[in-house]
């Protein structure tokens, strides 16, 4: 078994220190950070996008930005936190720093590959931001339907479909390597049952994105051919079919929303066992379940277009199916809770990001069961009962694990601790600017506010004025936690190796961590959920780490 | 003596129960119902707002009393349990949401059925029926094939595409064609010849809508009825509704359709069917020059 190491590869020319941030570095642990920090800034913009969009609703008339420019601003904000926001940093952010550690290897599969699929990242943001002060951006929305798509003006929607298509293709990149570094470098004795959880959610989503991307992409070929070539695959005009593009469009673009919280779904697997002192609840259905969302998670693609032309029998398979994954779903969100149950439960920042991660996807979980009826959605769709809904699974849900997540595995990255007051404060404002922000959208929705437009009936003025204000909560909320990533790396309490007394692999190093993340054999860790006490089990303050994830002593 | 556990959760049961079943009941969060599948509508709104309210209060709770009372004290650096996992919580907690889904599901069906959802153009058991299928079309515009501009001869009436249909049973349908375009609805109306920016329908009886796209994809959505239907340029689509309450609802476009979607809004006004008959006799072309002179008294 061979393991490439980024030190085959290093000569004299490879930057040290933190200028290798900012190189082609190879090594997983850098280009995790690549990742993270692009997708941050990444993040501020299309926060700052939804500022000028909330800054819009604030009124019921199309007063603060020109209606070209707004619909500019919502394809933006959409394509940015998407694809540059939510699917780098938990796919490759997190994936590269964590995958290689989990599995007991020194680096990536493919380390070039990897780096490539992190460099391809910049210059598609670059380009698609760049294209609203060149060429005006897209217009069409982040689903680019035709023949809006085709009718808009067409060098932003070709930038932006470049822009896509680099995204796409550095997903797919990402996803072979997840995929292979998985199932191939893992440390010898090493079995796929023992893995920490966070390796199945990134193989399943992998497995999602190697067959769904490259659809996204084919279909996006397709209509830059319409709109420079004048073909007609979706133009009507040209015998063109429109609803072929939303069911090539949506065979992607549902499975991405299984890409963005799937990984989330490893991520706080790994969190909640270790501040609540248990082991994972349920390890072996934890397992099956990911699987069944990523079988699932393929056949229900439709229900996004129950109000489009679509037969009847299709809109009865899709509800059917979309109603299914809530069970497997289900399973995971009370296996997290048996976890919680009886446990030492610390209430730093993670654990309370994570536990209102629970509460926030719970409650879009409801409202996506609602929307799998085809009766409840026909009424709803395209509403802002819908915006409230995906906010509440790829904000509430993802996004709140990501916070968690940096408190959690910040010591691992900087060898310091972030301030936890700060974090806390940081959690109050995010919850309640969050849960202000989207809940009132549930209402607007039903009593008839559409999505993506500027203007509104004005008897929805209150509500959206109080969802701006949380919107502005949610703005204000980045600044403590701004402020404590960046004093924290220099004035932050030194963390020590392992500062959570965690059993997963990558605390059994130092913090940071080597170039070759271990001195010496990476450890076999075969119960890296083995917290707690039995009548019969030494106490954790008598055992070494190595007593416990090798398993000596243990029962 | 110690209250016990079963005990307990029996009780905290029940109340979340009682609780959700209250809340959907007693919290009204829809607009106006006004057409016949409204209520039909808001009664599947109030199962799912009522199992929605008992899985979210109890999953809270859940993680609000494991918060408090698992809480780790000061100075205490043990473990919780080393519980790895329960087989028959297992089951449970797969059979119950299963069954619950498979509810909701097959109850959501039956509303679907009952909105006329599945009774309408099955062009896909047409297709698998070819000589029936073009009868099976025409059915669908035989009110208003006359009229219709699309239907060049009557046995190449166009097919569609999406939406609910009257399922054929209905008789005295008022066909409206319905066109949209970037930034208006333009209804017209065959039986009348009347071409009209705002849609003005009689109470009570049966309305299809015929509708097409000029230029992109737009959405024909009143709240009060609860019905949406994409409109669909080079794919037409149906919508049926029967108002039941007279007065004046928003018809609002649903689907990006560019700058001005926002503004991109129309009425639908229910009249009674006598003033609906006043109102068709006053703007029709048509009945205007004949019937003018014998009904002016009563008009």
């Amino acid at each position: 078994m061979t393991v490439a190491s980024p030190n085959d590869f290093q000569d004299s020319l490879q930057p040290q220190g933190w200028l290798r941030y900012f190189s082609f570095s190879l090594d997983h642990k850098v280009i995790g950070i690549q990742y993270l920090v692009t997708g941050f800034i990444f993040y501020f913009i299309g926060g700052a996008l939804a500022g000028v969009i909330r800054a819009e609703l604030a009124s019921p008339i199309s007063d603060f930005v020109s209606r070209e420019t707004y619909n500019e601003v919502l394809t933006l904000h959409g394509t940015v936190m998407i694809f540059l926001w939510i699917v780098p940093v938990v796919n490759g952010g997190f994936g590269n720093y964590l995958i290689p550690f989990y599995v007991g290897a020194r680096d990536m599969a493919f380390p070039r590959l990897n780096a490539v699929a992190f460099w391809m990242i910049p210059p598609a943001g670059i380009l698609l931001i760049g294209s609203y002060f060149i060429t005006g951006a897209a217009q069409s929305g982040w689903t680019a339907y035709p023949p809006l798509s085709i009718t808009t003006p067409a060098l932003g929607q070709v930038v932006w479909i470049v822009s896509v298509l680099l995204l796409g293709g550095s997903s797919i990149f990402g996803g072979i390597n997840f995929i292979a570094t998985v199932l191939k470098l893992r440390r010898p004795g090493l079995k796929l049952m023992q893995l920490p959880m966070y390796c199945w959610a990134m193989l399943g989503t992998s497995i999602l994105v190697v067959l769904s991307t490259p659809v996204l992409a084919g279909t996006l070929l397709l209509l830059s051919f319409d709109i420079v070539a004048h073909t007609g695959f979706f133009n009507p005009a040209l015998g063109g079919n429109v609803v072929v593009y939303q069911h090539l469009f949506w065979f992607y673009s549902h499975p991405a929303v299984y890409i963005m919280v799937l990984p989330a779904f490893g991520l706080v697997s790994e969190i909640l066992p270790i501040h609540a002192r248990k082991p994972l609840f349920g390890y072996t259905t934890m397992v099956y379940s990911i699987m069944a969302i990523v079988v699932l998670g393929l056949v229900v693609w439709a229900h996004h277009m129950f109000t489009s032309g679509t037969p009847p029998w299709m809109r009865l398979f899709f509800t059917i199916a979309t109603s299914f994954i809530a069970v497997p779903t289900g399973i995971k969100f009370f296996n997290w809770l048996a976890t919680l149950w009886g446990g030492k439960l610390a209430l730093n920042s993670a654990m309370l990001f994570s536990c209102a991660f629970i509460v926030n996807f719970v409650f879009g979980g409801i409202t996506g069961v609602a929307l799998a009826q085809v009766p409840f959605d026909i009424h709803v769709h395209d509403t802002y009962f819908v915006v409230g809904h995906f906010h509440y699974i790829v904000y509430g849900g993802t996004v709140f694990v990501i916070f968690a997540s940096i408190y959690h595995w910040y010591p691992k990255f900087t060898g310091r601790m972030l301030n936890e007051d700060l974090g806390r404060l940081h959690f109050l404002l995010t919850f309640v600017g969050f849960n202000l922000c989207f809940a009132p959208q549930h209402w607007l929705g039903l009593n008839g506010m559409p999505r993506r437009v500027a203007e509104y009936d004005p008897s929805f003025t209150t509500l959206n004025q109080i969802s701006s204000v949380g919107a502005l909560l949610m703005a204000i909320s980045s600044l403590p936690f701004l402020y404590n990533v960046l004093v924290s790396a220099f004035r932050g309490q030194v963390a020590g190796d392992n500062p959570w007394n965690a059993l997963t692999p990558e605390w059994l190093t130092s913090s940071p961590p080597p170039v070759e993340n271990w001195v010496g054999a990476a450890p076999l860790v075969e119960h890296p959920y083995g917290y707690g006490v039995d009548e019969d089990t030494l106490s954790l303050e008598a055992a070494t780490g190595r007593d416990l994830w090798s398993g000596t002593g243990r029962r | 003596m110690p209250i016990p556990s079963s005990l307990v959760t029996l009780l905290v049961g029940m109340a979340l129960v009682l609780s959700g079943l209250w809340v959907g009941y007693n919290v009204n969060l829809l607009p106006l119902d006004a057409s016949v599948n409204a209520p039909v509508y808001d009664s599947l709104f109030r199962v799912l707002f009522s199992i929605g309210t008992i899985l979210f209060l109890g999953i809270v709770g859940l993680v609000v009393f494991s918060l408090v009372r698992f809480r780790r004290r000061a100075g205490d650096h043990t473990d919780g349990l080393a519980i790895e996992g329960n087989l028959l919580l297992e089951i449970v907690w797969t059979a119950i949401p299963a069954i619950v889904v498979l509810f909701v599901g097959i109850y959501s069906y039956d509303i679907y059925e009952r909105m006329g959802g599945m009774s309408s153009l099955n062009d896909h058991s047409a297709m698998h029926r070819m000589p029936a299928m073009e009868t099976m079309e025409a059915s669908v515009s035989t009110a208003g094939a006359g009229a219709d501009p699309m239907a060049g001869t009557a046995l190449k009436a166009p097919r569609v595409w999406g939406g609910i249909g009257t399922g054929g049973g209905e008789t005295n349908v008022l066909p409206v064609e319905v066109t949209a375009m970037q930034f208006a609805f333009i209804f017209h109306y065959p039986e009348g010849d009347i071409t009209s920016g705002e849609l003005h329908v009689p109470n009570g009886r049966p309305v299809e809508l015929r509708m097409k796209a000029n230029d992109v994809i737009h959405a024909f959505w009143v709240p009060q009825f609860r019905l949406k239907q994409d409109v669909i340029p080079g794919q037409p689509t149906v919508l049926t509704f029967t108002p039941t309450k007279a007065g004046s609802y928003p018809i609002i476009c649903a689907e990006l359709c560019g700058p001005y979607h926002g503004g991109m809004r129309s009425t639908v006004v229910v009249h009674e069917p006598d003033a609906y008959d006043a109102w068709l006799r006053k703007n029709s072309p048509v009945t205007a020059t004949v019937a003018s002179a014998p009904s002016t008294p009563t008009a």
